[in-house]
């Protein structure tokens, strides 16, 4: 049995991913703002899996006590995810400060500083994964997100330099980059469904990359030829289109 | 997703794919995000997995319980299960019959959600020793109109009780309810299958399994003759693990792995008519001739035959299909001959009929079962077959009998007010609850509910 922590616990994916590690037999810790909202979700996984749940408060935005935030955990966790993340409103960010840092921290910085202290803790026992839920809206910057794409773009970066560093350590780091799933983010939103996951979908590969040891995934698996196009696209026919 | 989809709306039909309605569908996690739906909800209808065939869970608006999924906890001791009203009863199954424990009532598929089974107070194939899913309900919440939330049960506020339960969401939204689950040694099921040479076999039949926990007929619509009524009996009980096979008997509780099929296709219309109907009956009877005597067999195929093949509904073609089920009080045994008879003279023909013996009833007011036999059949939907089924509506009405209301999409006002005596005394109960008409079905507008 392992131990999970879920920063963004209530994010729809992330709820998903708890789901599918309490069913395999490990205790689960989800990490939001507001926890309390959350009290019929920790009673359900304990209710249906037999297992151990917990919630514990926890902002994103709140980098400078992250280092504290970690170290007053009763246990270190052996899997982390990060699923918090901020789509934010690009209308507004090209005029607001605000909602542009608030796009930078929740995705990018509020990521790597509590991350940090995660991986802090893993190495003085040696072992552990880490997994960062990245975008596929990171690998190229498009007029209707960009702000959030680059934001993801450097997770994607920090991710892969922590991989890069802790390899050999025993600790695992994985990237997952989502292209589109039906969470309350793209609520509104009308996306081709042929290429829209269900959160339990994503998770399942989440868990998959898991066992599998895999450092970078899709979700769906469709998004790495997908991408591979996009990224393939001339800069100077990018520029004027609108996908 | 919480809440809402900003005014899109999708076409939407009950499992029988008949009406069709363009309708707006919201959803939502907790209390507040529905109380906050049910504000501008202007008469709409909650929705579970939409398993009802006709136009019940259909509005122009419909609320969604697929996030309101929990199960809020279970108590191993006394099996009283405390769960929101999407959780479905797959997975009840799912979660507890390792456990040993299974739900009440099931029906003839597992896609169905607590609120809906609920709702529509279904029976299962225990009826006549267990009734119906409600007699199982120690308590419930409901959210009323105008967002008030209710706590009821069978004694206290009991006619708001009796309005949620089979009370086809009109009563309002039920939030989540506490459930008795019962005791089972295995995941297996002991069945016995006889075959009866017609109607006065099968009746007699059912008479002498009256102490069998598990017990429904599948008869043939469509023999005439001496043959009226001819039927497959098809008996069970929840097996002991001595009774498993061998290999079985190690893990009482696992259940074998089953397969699921997807149907391919949607069945041309020229395909559904009279001859393949009248085959589809005789290769069944063939089929279980040879099935006959007992067996020991895993709950899924037992219970939820249909559930091994994904989207069935489309081997009933592009027009879609209609199901119809009514119930007769015991003693009008004739009426049901004399409908078997008229069905099996008209040019509809039932794919699938299956009847059943029900126990008493409860004193839910639209609840559908009442002591009698129960007959459910399927037919391919076709401009002829409208006539045949007000015939039908005029037999049962005329014998005190009535018709299920989450398996129609066409009964008349004028004749559900006959079938359900105690219509009034749910208005004036429902006037209460929703004073404003939050909640409207399809099917409510039809029947001047
Ligand atoms: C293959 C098959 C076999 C079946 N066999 C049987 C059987 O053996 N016995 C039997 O009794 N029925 C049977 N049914 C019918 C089925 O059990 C009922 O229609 C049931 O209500 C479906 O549940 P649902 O979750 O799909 O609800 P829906 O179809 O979505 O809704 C049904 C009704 O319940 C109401 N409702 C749903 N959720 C709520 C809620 N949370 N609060 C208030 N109201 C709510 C809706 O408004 C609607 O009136 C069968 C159906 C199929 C498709
Ligand atoms: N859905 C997609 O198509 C898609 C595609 C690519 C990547 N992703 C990524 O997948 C991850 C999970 O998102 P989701 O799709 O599951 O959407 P979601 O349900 O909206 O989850 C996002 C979560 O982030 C949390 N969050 C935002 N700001 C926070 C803060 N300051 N502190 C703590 N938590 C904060 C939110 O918490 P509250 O519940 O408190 O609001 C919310 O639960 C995100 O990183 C997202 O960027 C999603």
């Amino acid at each position: 049995m392992a131990h999970v922590l879920i920063l963004g616990g209530r994010s729809d994916i992330g709820l998903a991913f708890a789901h599918i590690c309490a069913h395999n037999g490990h205790e689960v810790c989800l990490a939001a703002r507001r926890p309390e909202r959350l009290a019929d979700d920790v009673r359900d996984i304990a209710t249906r899996y037999q297992v151990h749940a917990e919630t514990r408060e926890f902002d994103a935005e709140d980098s400078g006590g992250h280092a504290d935030w970690f170290n007053q955990l009763d246990q270190t966790p052996d899997i982390v995810l990060y699923a918090a993340g901020y789509l934010g409103d690009v209308e507004q960010a090209t005029k607001d400060n605000a909602e542009l840092e608030r796009i930078m921290q929740v995705n990018a910085r509020g990521a790597m500083t509590i991350l940090e202290a995660a991986v802090r803790a893993m190495e003085h026992r040696g072992s552990g994964t880490i997994i960062g839920i990245s975008s596929v809206a990171g690998e190229r910057g498009r007029k209707s997100n960009y702000h959030y794409g680059a934001a993801k773009a450097a997770l994607t970066t920090f991710l892969s330099g922590l991989r890069n560093r802790l390899s050999g350590t025993g600790i695992h780091v994985i990237t997952v980059k989502p292209g589109f799933v039906a969470t309350r983010m793209l609520q509104g939103m009308q996306t081709p469904a042929a290429l829209t996951a269900t959160p339990e979908r994503c998770a399942a590969d989440m868990y998959r990359a898991v066992q599998r040891g895999r450092d970078v995934v899709y979700s769906t698996w469709h998004w790495r030829y997908v991408m591979a196009v996009i990224r393939n696209i001339p800069e100077r026919l990018f520029k004027k289109m609108s996908i | 997703m919480s809440t809402d989809q900003a005014g899109k709306t999708t076409a939407l039909s009950g499992w029988g794919r008949f009406p069709v309605v363009e309708a707006r569908e919201s959803t939502f996690a907790d209390e507040s995000e529905l109380r906050t739906i049910l504000q501008e909800m202007n008469g709409g209808i909650a929705r579970g997995l939409g398993r009802a065939y006709g136009d019940s869970a259909l509005a122009g608006h419909v609320v969604s319980t697929r996030l309101y999924r929990r199960m809020l906890s279970f108590d191993g001791t006394s099996g009283l299960l405390h769960a929101q009203s999407g959780v479905s009863i797959a997975d009840l199954l799912k979660v507890f019959v390792p456990r040993g424990w299974f739900p009440p009532v099931v029906p003839g598929t597992k896609y169905v959600t607590l609120g809906g089974a609920a709702a529509a107070d279904i029976h299962g194939k225990n009826h006549h020793a267990d009734s119906s899913f409600g007699a199982h309900i120690r308590g419930l919440r409901l959210m009323d109109g105008q967002g008030n939330i209710i706590d009821c049960s069978a004694n206290d506020r009991e006619d708001v009780f009796n309005s949620a339960v089979g009370g086809m969401g009109l009563a309002g939204v039920i939030l989540d309810m506490t459930l008795q689950m019962q005791k089972v040694e295995s995941a297996w099921i002991t069945q016995h299958i006889e075959l009866l040479p017609d109607l006065d076999a099968v009746i007699k039949a059912f008479e002498r399994n009256a102490q069998t926990r598990y017990s429904v007929a599948w008869i043939d619509c469509l023999a005439r003759g001496n043959k009226t009524g001819r039927s497959v009996l098809i008996t069970g009980e929840h097996a002991q693990p001595d009774e498993l096979p061998r290999a079985a008997q190690a893990r009482p509780l696992a259940s074998p792995p089953t397969r699921r099929l997807a149907f391919p296709f949607t069945m041309p219309a020229f395909m559904l008519n009279r001859i393949s109907a009248t085959l589809f009956n005789s290769l069944y009877f063939r089929l279980n001739s040879m099935k006959r005597g007992r067996s020991v067999v895993p709950y899924e195929p037992f219970f939820f035959p249909l559930d091994g093949i994904h989207n069935w509904n489309r081997a009933y073609g592009p027009q879609g299909f209609l199901q119809y089920q009514f119930v007769l009080p015991r003693g009008e045994e004739d009426a049901l001959r004399l409908i078997i008879e008229r069905i099996s003279t008209s040019d509809s023909a039932p794919f699938l009929t299956v009847l059943k013996l029900f126990g008493p009833g409860r004193k839910t007011p639209l609840s559908f079962p009442l002591e009698g036999f129960t007959l459910a059949l399927d037919f391919p939907r076709q401009p002829a077959l409208f006539g045949l089924l007000d015939e039908l509506d005029q037999i049962t009405a005329q014998h005190g009998g009535r018709v299920y209301l989450c398996k129609d999409a066409r009964l008349s006002a004028h004749n559900f007010r006959h079938m359900y005596p105690e219509h009034a005394a749910f208005a004036a109960r429902r006037r209460v609850l929703d004073p404003n008409g939050t909640f409207n079905s399809l099917q409510s507008q039809r029947l001047g509910l």
